[in-house]
């Protein structure tokens, strides 16, 4: 167990490269209770939406959508989901800055309504669906970002076929009261087994999906980051959303610099803050790395200058005073397996 | 041949001046599934307390320290093409190299089984 966001969290349980290949095979269970839930009237999606790039006003009852907390330089504070509900927009939100997200959403006029009072647990792989049918029944008929309630032994769930897993699965809002409960009944199928904090890891860095703190920060923007595809098309033309010229002249001449998938040649993993380079010529950071259990060999997230972004370009990166040769890969590094509706917007 | 172990979770199996070093069983659970370890090349002299070799796991990236002065003769080449040799069989077929001792006489303040038992139990 380590501390993490004041949460005492498992990193692992039988060993991360079993709990990994595991959820890729079948499902595991996470308790990512650390997250924020937060709840906003409907009537603030206008608001929210000076604060973020996507759009609220358009999102479908039941439909979440990926988007991104930006300051006044469109640098990207966090990253999180926000879904339509029959009476109040609900969001998702990192743990390490549920507090700073919720003072920066109050300070623009929003009320914030922190429901501590739910729990947040994920199911996520390909025999997910099958787990939770069984005690769920109906969760089955949702789609990739799409969510809906409903009960379990007298309890209000808020279910969403959604993760950062790359898997198929599900994120599942349930009451503290019953949380344990229900954990322990998912447990109990066949399916199932629990995942600590290292294989979430692992599991997104093959899945080519960023994590804030490390890929994400003040200092990236949507489009450094890769992520212009939370940029709602009818936003691109209203604008209206924080550092709207600098991300709008990013989109239109390209950015500085671009987050990669790096290949590593070898075993030695390059972890977060390796620098990479081209000859003597430092080219970009590492933000994220380590071994991918499903590929067998290292990989890695970095930003490097734009003109060394294109895929198959060969760089090196540092590792204790060594070259490790790596090359530009196109992510996810791992197939994304996810349940889509058939007329799917959705690219996240 | 006699086995010593540090409080950083190293043994060494002395015979004569040679010593062959892991780390032990416990601190392979600590650090969860090996993918990569890199060892002192032949002929490095190692100080007690310098760095000896590094030990990626998953999850991170751990020194390992030289449990005594001297001068590596041999790196393992199994874990090259098996890292989880570290997992498997720490104290065993997973060992990282073999040194010449430097000095004896730092083996004196190193602990014996029953030592390293009791030290872990405190942890």
């Amino acid at each position: 167990m380590v501390p993490f966001a004041g949460y005492a969290m498992p990193i692992q349980y039988e060993g991360i490269i079993a709990e990994h290949l595991w959820t890729r095979e079948s499902a595991g269970l996470f308790d990512v209770s650390h997250m924020g839930q937060v709840l906003l009237p409907l009537t603030a999606d206008a608001a929210l939406e000076t604060l973020l790039p996507g759009d609220i006003k358009g999102l479908g009852e039941g439909v979440l959508r990926y988007s991104l907390l930006l300051d006044a330089k469109g640098g990207i504070l966090d990253d999180l989901m926000v879904t339509r509900r029959a009476g109040d927009l609900y969001l998702v939100v990192n743990g390490a800055v549920k507090a700073a997200d919720i003072a920066h959403m109050r300070a623009a006029g929003l009320s914030v309504d922190e429901r501590t009072d739910w729990a947040l647990l994920a199911l996520q792989g390909p025999k997910a669906v099958d787990a939770l049918e069984r005690l769920v029944p109906g969760v089955s008929a949702l789609r990739f970002m799409r969510a809906a309630g409903f009960d379990w032994q007298g309890h209000k769930l808020w279910v969403s076929r959604s993760g950062y897993t790359g898997e198929d699965g599900f994120e599942i809002s349930v009451p503290n009261a019953a949380a344990e409960a229900l954990a322990r009944a998912l447990l109990a199928q066949p399916e199932v087994r629990p995942i600590g904090l290292g294989a979430r890891d692992s599991l997104r860095l093959e899945a080519g999906l960023p994590l804030y703190g490390h890929d994400l920060d003040p200092g990236t923007t949507p489009v450094t980051a890769g992520l212009a595809f939370a940029i709602s098309k009818r936003r691109k033309t209203e604008l209206g959303f924080p550092g709207a010229d600098i991300i709008m002249a990013q989109l239109l001449n390209g950015p500085p610099v671009k987050r990669v998938g790096l290949a590593v040649e070898g075993k030695l993993p390059a972890r977060e803050g390796a620098e990479v380079f081209v000859g003597s010529t430092k080219v970009g950071t590492v933000t994220s790395g380590g071994f991918a259990p499903s590929l067998n060999v290292p990989i890695a997230m970095a930003y490097v200058d734009a003109a060394r972004a294109a895929d198959g370009t060969p760089l090196e990166i540092e590792v204790r005073g060594k070259r490790l040769a790596a090359t530009v890969v196109p992510m996810p590094f791992k197939p994304k397996n996810y349940v889509r509706a058939a007329n799917s917007e959705i690219s996240a | 041949m006699t086995t010593y172990y540090t409080q950083d979770h190293e043994w060494l199996s002395v015979d004569g001046a040679t010593a062959t070093v892991g780390i032990t069983d416990y601190a392979q659970g600590q650090l969860g599934d090996v993918v990569f370890v890199e060892l002192p090349a032949p002929g490095a002299k190692l100080t007690k307390g310098g760095d000896a070799a590094v030990v990626e796991s998953v999850k991170a990236a751990s020194d390992v320290y030289a449990p005594v002065s001297g001068t590596v003769t041999e790196g393992n080449a199994a874990l090259e093409a098996d890292p989880a040799l570290v997992n498997t069989a720490a104290e065993t077929d997973g060992w990282f190299f073999k040194l010449t001792l430097a000095d004896a006489g730092e083996l004196s303040g190193l602990m014996d089984r029953t030592a390293y038992d009791a030290f872990i139990e405190t942890l």
